[in-house]
């Protein structure tokens, strides 16, 4: 009971969130939506059983890349009243096209049924003596481990494609030079004179 | 009691979601990105669903790779949004076109 109670309360959470992330006017709402709907899909991820995934949404997600999100969303001076002028025009079309796809969806679900699964057709079968994260943690680093470091090479990619791409040299700053510092020696810098009383210094 | 065709139409309906965002908000390069999380994430429900339903631990793992995709689409269309609204002062879709060479 409970657990369908749960899941009614995850599940309307998480699709109404996503609505207002589409709909509402400021998109700094949006993020905060957005955060909404993925703290609402952990929740889901938890009811089924999927703890680690969970909280991969929670940490990876609503920690790093919806904050990603607001600070460029604040960052950026944009009049976004404007940006919304073609909001009306678009959603008729909108809708129908959404309306068509869920109707497609929603009839392929209904058609379809998972036949009888064999246990031995299982690429990898859930061991239940074991944790969620335990046993993601022996598939992971055995049997995917390839994909597992190509998936850091894609994240490394993008990490350096990121910063080639905002990083700039910008001009008339005056930046600290270390080895111009270092080489610098008292005889080149500082000159004695013997000043006469009485007189102004020239430099 | 809950089934796995449940999570299959909250899955779906928030792709829905997500199609119809990249559809209303076409000149709002953030909220195309948004509705593209959404999609993302209506992805791994399904895959999340699936694995859980039929005992199969494969589809957390992919699902973990997706996550790894997601983050790093969003890193690069974010920075190529700032670099875009550094050189234009806006960052309407429409006028994408023009950013050749």
């Amino acid at each position: 009971m409970i657990h369908v109670l749960a899941f009614y309360l995850f599940a309307i959470l998480v699709v109404s969130s996503g609505a207002l992330t589409i709909l509402s006017r400021n998109p700094v709402h949006s993020v905060l939506w957005l955060i909404l709907a993925f703290f609402n899909a952990a929740g889901l991820m938890i009811l089924l059983g999927a703890e680690f995934i969970a909280m991969l949404l929670v940490i990876v997600y609503v920690g790093a890349v919806v904050v990603l999100f607001l600070f460029v969303v604040m960052m950026l001076d944009i009049d976004f009243a404007e940006l919304r002028a073609g909001f009306v025009s678009y959603l008729p079309f909108g809708l129908l096209i959404a309306l068509v796809l869920l109707a497609e969806i929603v009839l392929g679900i209904g058609l379809w049924s998972a036949g009888p699964v064999e246990l031995a057709q299982r690429a990898a079968p859930a061991n239940p003596e074991l944790s969620n994260i335990q046993a993601i943690g022996g598939i992971l680093y055995t049997r995917y481990i390839f994909l597992f470091e190509a998936a850091g090479i894609v994240l490394l990619v993008a990490m350096i494609g990121a910063i080639v791409l905002t990083h700039r040299a910008r001009g008339g700053v005056r930046g600290q030079n270390v080895a111009k510092q270092n080489r610098r020696r008292p005889q080149d810098a500082v000159r004695n004179i013997n000043q006469p009383v009485g007189q102004g210094v020239e430099l | 009691m809950i089934g796995l065709q449940h999570y299959m139409v909250v899955s779906a309906i928030l792709f829905v979601m997500g199609v119809l965002g990249i559809f209303i908000n076409r000149k709002n390069v953030i909220i195309i990105l948004m509705a593209i999380e959404l999609i993302l994430l209506s992805v791994n429900i399904n895959l999340v669903a699936f694995s859980a339903f039929l005992g199969d631990l494969v589809g957390q793992v992919f699902s973990m790779f997706v996550l790894t995709v997601a983050a790093g689409e969003a890193a690069i269309g974010l920075a190529i949004l700032v670099i875009y609204f550094r050189g234009r002062g806006t960052i309407a879709v429409d006028d994408v076109n023009r950013m050749k060479g």
